[in-house]
C-alpha cells in the first residue's frame, strides 16, 4: 500500500534513537553557577564509601542535542490540538492554553507546602474556590482535592465508606460493582479490604434492579455506581438504586467520569449520592499529558464529611482560608501534601471560563455531538443498546466481524485517516465494543470528517477485509508485536542493547 | 462559549439530522423530578483578560519572594528553562495516555528513558513508568513487598518522612499490614539494634529513608543486610532524588546482601517545581526477579511487523483494566508529564552536571552547619553525614526564633514540633545549590 513511496529509511526526524545512545562525553546542557562557599573534601564530608563511582550509561549532551531529541519524539505523537479523541469515558476535550499560563505563575510554582497559612493565602484560596465550584456543580456537602487520580479518590471514597462502617459496628464485607464497570472499580474494592460482587445490566443496558434487590443484604457496603453509565445511559432508577442500597444500611458511591454528561442539568447530591469522584482531566481540561498527572477529587454527603482526609481547608469570617488538622474521624492522608495543586489551578480556571451557563452549555454540546456520531454512524455500525444516550455512545463490531474485521483493527485503519482510535473493546458487557466520546470542543466539520472515515471503514471492512486487518499503514511505526514484548521483557536501556536500533 | 465551537447555525442543522427539536430533548433519559430546576450558582463567566487578573492576583498573595530554607521533602533546585519549552509542545501535554503505540512513540520512548533513568540513578535493575508521589509509591512499595513474600509485618523507621508515614497507615491500616516503627538515634540513624530485635522471620520488609527526615545518610548495606538475615526485603525511600547524583545507590553495595530490594521515592528535585505539593513524581524500582509484581505502568521494547524497533505499555496483564480485582495496585495514570520533565532534566545536566549540582548542595549545607555552630548560639542536633538537610536545636524555642526571621521575610525552615514532639525546639533546614553563601550568612545573621 505505501510501496510506492516510501520514506528513506534514515529519515533523521523518524529514526531518532533513544537519549543513551546519543551525545558524546563531554558535551554539556547545563552550566552551573560557580559555588561561593569554601570547598570541602566529599570524602571528609560524607565518606568515601557512602559516595558513588558515576552513573554508568547516562548520556552528555548539549542542550540543542536535548531539544532536538524531545521535539523529534514529540513529533511521533497524537494530540488534541491536531485533532478528536473520540475515546469514550475518557473525555479528551481541548486544554485551553491560559489554563497552562496561569498554573505558571511564579507565585504558584515556587509555593512550598510547609509555608506557613499566612504565607500562602494565594493557593488556599484557589483550592478553597474550586471545591466551592465542584461542591455546587455536583450538589454535595464537602470535599477533598488531595486524591492524585481518579483511581486513588476510588481509593479514598472506598476507605471512608469503609471507616464510616467501622464506625457503625463493623466494616461488612462486599461492594456491589455493575458489570459496565471502569477496571480500577474492582482494583479499588481489593485494595481498600473489600470483595466486588458483580450486578448484572438489564436487557436496556441499566443497572438490573430486581436483580440488585436480590444482591443487597447487611453485609453489603455499598456499591459503586457510574452515571451516567459507560454506555452513556442515565441510570433513570438512580433514585430508587440508591433507596435499595440505603435500605440495608450500605452507602452509594458515583463514579464521576462521566460528569460532562450533567453539569448544570442534574445534581449526584440531589440524587442519594453519599460519595463520588471527579476527574479534573476528563471534565474540567486539566491535560492529559500522555498518562498524567491526573487530579481526582471526592465529594461526600453528610455521612461521610467526618471521615475525609485531613487536613481540610476551612475559611474563616474575614474571607481568608487555613488548614484544619482537627479531623479525629478522619481516614488519615491519601497523598502527602494537599493533592496536585497544578491541576486545581488549571481547573478552577476552566469553570470561571464557562460560568454556570458555560457550564450547561458544555454539557448540551457534549450531549449534542454525541447524539450527532450516533444517528450518523447507527446505519454502519451495530448499535446493542437503543435507548437514549448522553454524552457517548457504544458500538460493536458485530458487522465488520463477520469478514474478520474486527474492534481493534477499526482503531488501526482510523489511524490512516489521521484519527486517534475510539476507546475500544470497553465497556466489557458489549463484544467488540466500540466505546466514542467526541466531547463539546469538536466542531461539526470534525465530526463529519471522523463520521466519514468510519463509514469508509465500514466499506473497507466489506471489500477489503485485509487492508483493514493489517492497519496501520502510514504510521511511525507498524503494530507491534506485543506478546513477544511482554515474553521477554526490556524495561531499559543497557549497552547490550546497543545493536537494536531504529 | 469560546471553547465550544458550534454555532446556533451548526446545532440547529445537526438537530435536524438527529430528528428532534431541541437539545433539551436529547436529555430524555434523565427523569423530571432529578433535573435541576435553576441554574448552577457559579461566579459569572470571566474573559480571558479577567482571568489572568484573577489568577494573578491570588499568586501574589503567596509569598513566595521570601528567602526559603524549606526542604521535608520537597526541594528548590534550578529548573533549566528548556524543560518548560519542551513539555509546553501540545504533543506531549495533550496528549492521552499512550495505549495506542503506533501514534504515542513520543510519549512512549520518553518513559522508557524514564524508566531506564531512574534504573541508573538506583542501582537497580528495573523501574516503573512513574506512580503519583512518594507518598504513595512507598504504600505501593509495602503492598508490593506483601505481595512478594507473603508476609505481613514491616518495620518502619521514625525517620521516614512523617506524611509518607501517614500515608503507608491510611493505606495498609484495614488490610490486615502491622507496621511498626523504629526509633532514630542521637547520631540521627535508625536504632539498629531495635531493628535487629524487632525483625523475626515474619516480617517482610524493612522500610528506610536516605537521607533521611531529619537529614541524615543512613548506613543502607547494613540495613539491607539485617533485612535479609531474616528473609525480609528491604525497602529504601528516597525523597531527595538529587543525593542520587552523589551518594552510592541502595542498589549498589560491597554484597549482594547489602542492596535493596524495593526503591521507591520522590524525583520533584529533578526538574519539576514545588508547586504547593503537586504535580510531582514518585517512582518504584526494583530487581529484575520482581518485575511482575510491580504497581503501575509499564513500557517495553519491542518491534513492529518489519522489525523496527518501537515502544509499548507492556505486561498489562498486571494492571487493573485487564485484571481488575485481582490486579496488582488500582493505578490507571502515572505522571507522565512530569516523568517527562525528570528526563528532560536528567538529559540537559548530565551526569557530571548531576554530581556538580549535588556537590554544591553538600558544601553550601556543611558551610550553613558550620556557621551554625561556630557563629550563633544555636546547634546542629545530628552529627551527620548529611547531603542538604539538617535539624538546628534552637537557644530560645522554635516558635519566637521563626517568628522573628519571619518578620525579615526569612522562612527559616520547617518547626519540627507537628511531626517530633520531642524536638519541638527544633526546626528542618534544607539548603540547596539556589542558595547564595549570602543567603546562608543572612540567615546565620538573623539566627545569632
Amino acid at each position: 500500500m505505501t510501496d510506492s513511496y516510501r520514506r528513506t529509511e534514515t529519515h533523521i526526524n523518524l529514526n531518532e534513537r533513544l537519549v543513551f545512545e546519543e551525545g558524546s562525553p563531554g558535551r554539556r546542557g547545563f552550566d552551573l553557577p560557580a559555588s561561593d562557599v569554601p570547598q570541602q573534601n566529599l570524602q571528609d564530608l560524607v565518606g568515601s564509601d557512602l559516595l558513588r563511582d558515576g552513573i554508568a550509561g547516562m548520556p552528555e549532551l548539549s542542550e540543542l542535542d536535548v531539544i532536538r531529541h524531545f521535539t523529534r519524539l514529540s513529533t511521533w505523537n497524537y494530540h488534541i490540538d491536531l485533532g478528536i479523541y473520540p475515546l469514550g469515558s475518557c473525555t479528551m476535550k481541548y486544554n485551553p492554553k491560559i489554563n497552562e499560563q496561569v498554573a505558571r505563575l511564579p507565585g504558584f510554582t515556587a509555593s512550598h507546602p510547609y509555608m506557613p497559612d499566612t504565607m500562602v493565602q494565594g493557593s488556599l484560596e484557589i483550592q478553597k474556590t474550586l471545591e466551592e465550584c465542584l461542591l455546587e456543580i455536583t450538589g454535595m456537602k464537602a470535599l477533598t482535592l488531595q486524591p492524585a487520580a481518579g483511581a486513588h479518590g476510588e481509593l479514598t471514597g472506598l476507605l471512608m465508606i469503609r471507616a464510616y462502617h467501622e464506625a457503625h459496628g463493623r466494616p461488612r464485607k462486599r461492594i456491589l460493582i455493575p458489570d459496565s464497570a471502569h477496571g480500577t472499580n474492582p482494583a479499588s474494592v481489593t485494595i481498600s479490604g473489600y470483595q466486588c460482587q458483580n450486578v448484572p445490566s438489564s436487557r436496556s443496558g441499566s443497572v438490573d434492579l430486581e436483580a440488585l434487590r436480590k444482591l443487597v443484604d447487611s453485609d453489603v457496603a455499598g456499591i459503586m455506581i457510574t452515571n451516567p453509565n459507560t454506555l452513556g445511559i442515565f441510570e433513570a432508577d438512580i433514585a430508587e438504586i440508591s433507596d435499595v442500597i440505603h435500605s440495608v444500611g450500605a452507602l452509594v458511591y458515583m463514579d464521576g467520569a462521566n460528569l460532562n454528561a450533567m453539569m448544570g442539568v442534574t445534581r449526584p447530591g440531589d440524587f442519594g449520592i453519599d460519595v463520588l469522584h471527579m476527574n479534573l482531566h476528563k471534565t474540567f481540561t486539566t491535560p492529559h499529558g500522555g498518562g498524567g498527572p491526573g487530579s481526582g477529587p471526592v465529594a461526600v454527603g453528610a455521612a461521610l464529611e467526618p471521615y475525609l482526609p485531613y487536613p481540610m481547608i476551612g475559611r474563616r469570617e474575614d474571607g481568608s482560608c487555613y488548614l484544619d488538622y482537627q479531623r479525629p474521624d478522619s481516614i488519615g492522608k491519601v497523598k502527602a501534601y494537599f493533592g496536585q495543586f497544578g491541576m486545581h489551578v488549571r481547573a478552577l480556571c476552566y469553570i470561571l471560563a464557562n460560568g454556570p451557563e458555560g457550564l450547561r452549555e458544555v454539557t448540551d454540546i457534549a450531549v449534542l455531538n454525541a447524539n450527532y456520531i450516533r444517528e450518523r454512524l447507527k446505519d454502519a455500525y451495530h448499535l446493542p443498546y437503543d435507548g437514549p444516550t448522553l454524552h457517548e455512545v457504544v458500538f460493536s463490531d458485530r458487522i465488520q466481524l463477520r469478514n474478520g474485521v474486527g474492534v481493534g483493527d477499526i482503531g488501526k485503519r482510523l489511524m490512516d485517516y489521521g484519527f486517534h482510535p475510539p476507546t475500544v473493546s470497553f465497556p466489557l458487557i458489549v463484544h467488540g465494543a466500540i466505546m466514542i466520546e467526541p466531547t463539546e470542543t469538536e466542531s461539526r466539520q470534525e465530526l463529519d470528517a471522523f463520521v466519514d472515515a468510519m463509514r469508509a471503514i465500514a466499506q473497507e471492512a466489506e471489500d477489503d477485509p485485509e487492508l483493514v486487518k493489517k492497519a496501520p499503514h502510514t504510521t511511525r511505526i507498524g503494530r507491534i508485536n506485543e506478546t513477544a514484548a511482554a515474553r521477554k521483557p526490556v524495561l531499559r536501556w543497557t549497552p547490550a542493547l546497543g545493536e537494536d536500533k531504529v | 462559549m469560546r471553547y465550544i465551537p458550534n454555532s446556533p447555525t451548526d446545532r440547529a442543522a445537526m438537530l435536524a439530522v438527529i430528528g428532534v427539536a431541541t437539545i433539551e430533548d436529547l436529555f430524555r433519559g434523565i427523569p423530571d423530578d432529578l433535573r435541576l430546576k435553576g441554574p448552577l450558582n457559579l461566579p459569572s463567566a470571566m474573559s480571558e483578560p479577567e482571568l489572568l487578573e484573577y489568577f494573578a492576583a491570588a499568586a501574589s498573595n503567596n509569598l513566595t519572594d521570601r528567602l526559603s530554607f524549606l526542604g521535608a521533602g520537597i526541594y528548590s533546585h534550578y529548573v533549566p528553562l528548556i524543560i518548560d519549552a519542551l513539555i509546553s509542545r501540545s504533543e506531549f501535554f495533550t496528549a492521552y495516555t499512550p495505549y495506542q503505540a503506533e501514534i504515542a512513540q513520543g510519549t512512549l520512548q520518553a518513559i522508557f528513558e524514564f524508566q531506564t533513568y531512574m534504573a541508573q540513578l538506583t542501582g537497580m535493575d528495573i523501574a516503573n513508568a512513574s506512580l503519583y508521589d512518594g507518598s504513595t509509591a512507598l504504600a505501593e512499595g509495602i503492598l508490593m513487598a506483601h505481595r512478594i513474600t507473603r508476609r505481613s509485618r514491616f518495620l518502619l523507621a521514625r525517620s521516614v518522612h512523617p506524611e509518607y508515614r501517614a500515608v503507608v497507615e491510611t493505606y495498609t491500616r484495614r488490610l490486615g499490614l502491622e507496621i511498626e516503627s523504629v526509633d532514630f538515634l542521637e547520631n540521627g540513624r535508625i536504632d539498629m539494634e531495635k531493628l535487629e530485635s524487632g525483625l523475626t522471620e515474619e516480617t517482610a520488609g524493612v522500610i528506610v529513608q536516605s537521607p533521611n527526615f531529619l537529614g541524615t545518610i543512613e548506613a543502607l548495606d547494613a540495613v539491607s543486610v539485617l533485612a535479609h538475615s531474616k528473609g525480609a526485603l528491604s525497602i529504601v525511600n528516597i525523597a531527595e532524588a538529587m543525593s542520587l547524583g552523589l551518594l552510592r545507590p541502595p542498589g549498589d553495595a560491597p554484597s549482594e546482601e547489602g542492596r535493596a530490594d524495593i526503591v521507591v521515592g520522590e524525583a520533584q528535585s529533578l526538574g519539576v517545581p514545588m508547586s504547593f505539593g503537586g504535580p510531582h513524581v514518585g517512582f518504584v524500582a526494583t530487581r529484575q526477579r520482581f518485575l511482575r509484581q510491580i504497581p503501575g505502568r509499564l513500557v517495553g521494547m519491542g518491534h513492529d511487523g518489519d522489525g523496527k524497533r518501537g515502544f509499548v505499555l507492556t505486561l498489562a496483564t498486571r494492571e487493573q483494566h485487564i485484571r481488575r480485582e485481582k490486579a496488582t495496585s488500582n493505578i490507571c495514570t502515572n505522571q507522565s508529564l512530569c516523568a517527562l520533565m525528570t528526563t528532560i532534566y536528567l538529559s540537559t545536566v548530565g551526569p557530571k552536571g548531576l554530581r556538580d549540582i549535588a556537590t554544591q548542595n553538600i558544601e553550601k549545607t556543611a558551610y550553613a552547619a558550620d556557621r551554625i555552630e561556630s557563629d550563633t548560639k544555636h546547634s546542629v542536633r545530628f552529627p551527620g553525614p548529611r547531603f542538604n538537610e539538617f535539624v538546628i536545636k534552637l537557644d530560645g524555642g522554635s516558635a519566637d526564633v521563626f517568628d522573628r526571621l519571619s518578620q525579615q521575610d526569612i522562612v527559616a525552615g520547617l518547626p519540627l514540633g507537628r511531626f517530633f514532639p520531642e524536638l519541638d525546639d527544633s526546626l528542618l533546614v534544607s539548603i540547596t545549590e539556589v542558595h547564595k553563601k549570602s543567603d546562608i550568612d543572612r540567615l546565620i545573621e538573623g539566627l545569632a
